[in-house]
């Protein structure tokens, strides 16, 4: 490369593009100095200070989303309790409802057995009374039936009251006597 | 390295004054006669067309000629594009200010942090950002139809960013600590003594001069040779069309097939140039900071 252009210099033309020309030094070290300023205080700077807002941009971004990812991480774990909560509340609503349920038909039992009792008792007072009634019916009857029965087997008229009365009372103690006897 | 002997340079440049200026003249007048008459023959690019005439403070040390006015198109460029790019950066970038974060990255992340790490990527970024869209900016004019020349192709560029690749590496090692770097550069470790009577010189030349002059030249060649080809390729298809027509422009075709192969590869050059660049600059500065290699 070098030998074809000392060639060429050779041939005709006699400049030696080795030797710089003062001018073309002291221009090109002008254009180096501008360049270098403007790239040193102008356009690098420029460049750091947007790289470092980009890189803040980023890391508060980043920050932004882990804040974002934590809250939507503390509201499931909330709405999660939430509804652990309510789930265990429905079924304490329905365990005291079944107990309120039982409650309520052991009480109705209960009522219905007392119900049951009162009545049998009502009836079996009843039953006393009327059988009370009855024995008493039954007793001046059968005595009755008794003097009428012994009037006429003896042929007389028992019909002197206080005596038949006496008489039948009489029996009857005795007879009550000899029940006792046999009790 | 005429710069490393600045005597021997001022006395090369002394010689060839004369000469060159002659040499300018006839050419100058070449060019007239040619479009004057319109001859025949076929005139191949030349050397001369990387030393334009000056059209502003002629001999004053501060000249301005056309490749200078286009390293200042370069600068006017990139100060605007970064200007208005990250004039108004926000976290959620837009089209532009992603494309400008995509090359700022590429230096940054590719080049600065990979190979000096984060603090000291930090403190060379602004160094190895400068030289990376200098030289590439500077390298694309030279496809840029109407300016059609790269302004790194003219030595000023190359060696300036050299010299300043140079400084940083010397300075970041000897920042860092003299001792170090001047035995990690010149006494490489796990060598036996006496091995460093032919390594020492080698690693001396190596890295205090070739370092510098293969920087400048790798780029200043790269793109001469370019901006060479193309001319050779689009005066050919001019030569064959124009002057000869006829049959020979078929031949015109291919050599404008060529020309614009080659523009579509000096897009790629421009690139890989800076990236180099810029990367071993940054793989000096490492080797200079690096405890030990």
């Amino acid at each position: 490369m070098l030998h074809a252009l000392v060639a060429a210099a050779e041939e005709g033309a006699t400049r030696n593009p080795l030797l710089p020309e003062t001018y073309d030094i002291v221009w090109s070290l002008v254009c180096f100095v501008i360049l270098l300023v403007l790239f040193w205080k102008l356009v690098l700077p420029k460049m750091q200070t947007m790289l470092e807002e980009r890189t803040a941009a980023i890391e508060g971004n980043i920050a932004k989303a882990d804040e974002a990812q934590r809250q939507a991480e503390a509201a499931l774990e909330q709405y999660t309790a939430q509804l652990a909560e309510a789930r265990q509340e429905a079924g304490s609503i329905r365990e005291s409802a079944r107990e309120d349920g039982k409650k309520i038909v052991a009480e109705a039992r209960n009522q219905a057995t007392v119900e049951a009792q009162r009545v049998t008792a009502s009836a079996q007072a009843q039953i006393e009374a009327e059988r009370q009634a009855a024995l008493v019916s039954l007793r001046t009857e059968v005595g009755t039936l008794a003097i009428d029965l012994a009037g006429n087997v003896i042929g007389e008229t028992l019909s002197d009251d206080a005596r038949a009365t006496a008489i039948v009372d009489r029996f009857l103690a005795d007879l009550e006597a000899s029940e006792k006897a046999t009790n | 390295m005429a710069v490393l002997h600045p005597p021997l340079f001022v006395v090369a440049r002394a010689l060839l004054r004369p000469k060159q200026e002659s040499a300018l003249l006839a050419n100058a007048v070449n060019l007239m006669v040619q479009t004057s008459t319109d001859d025949t023959s076929f005139h191949g690019p030349s050397i001369l067309e990387f030393f334009p005439d000056v059209i502003l403070f002629e001999g004053t040390g501060f000249d301005i000629n056309r490749i200078m006015l286009i390293r200042f198109l370069a600068v006017i460029a990139l100060v605007v594009v970064f200007w208005l790019g990250t004039r108004n950066m926000k976290v959620v970038p837009g089209k532009f200010q992603n494309l400008i974060e995509m090359a700022l990255d590429f230096v940054r992340v590719n080049m600065a942090e990979d190979l000096l790490g984060k603090v000291d990527g930090k403190r060379f970024l602004p160094i190895l950002t400068t030289m990376f869209f200098m030289v590439f900016t500077m390298n694309i004019t030279g496809i840029i139809p109407g300016l059609n020349i790269a302004g790194t192709s003219v030595i000023g560029v190359p060696l300036v960013l050299a010299l300043i690749s140079y400084v940083t590496f010397i300075y970041a090692g000897i920042k860092k600590s003299p001792a170090k770097f001047f035995k990690n550069s010149l006494f490489p470790a796990g060598v036996p003594w006496p091995v460093y009577i032919i390594v020492t010189p080698i690693e001396l030349i190596s890295t205090f001069i070739i370092r510098p002059v293969t920087l400048t030249l790798r780029l200043l060649m790269n793109m001469i040779v370019g901006h060479l080809l193309l001319v050779l390729f689009f005066a050919a298809t001019q030569f064959f069309v124009v002057t000869l027509s006829g049959w020979f422009i078929g031949l015109g075709a291919v050599t404008f097939a060529f020309g614009f192969v080659f523009t579509l590869f000096e897009i790629l050059v421009a690139l890989l140039q800076a990236y180099v660049f810029t990367l071993l600059t940054a793989v000096y500065i490492q080797l200079a900071v690096a405890e030990e290699h």
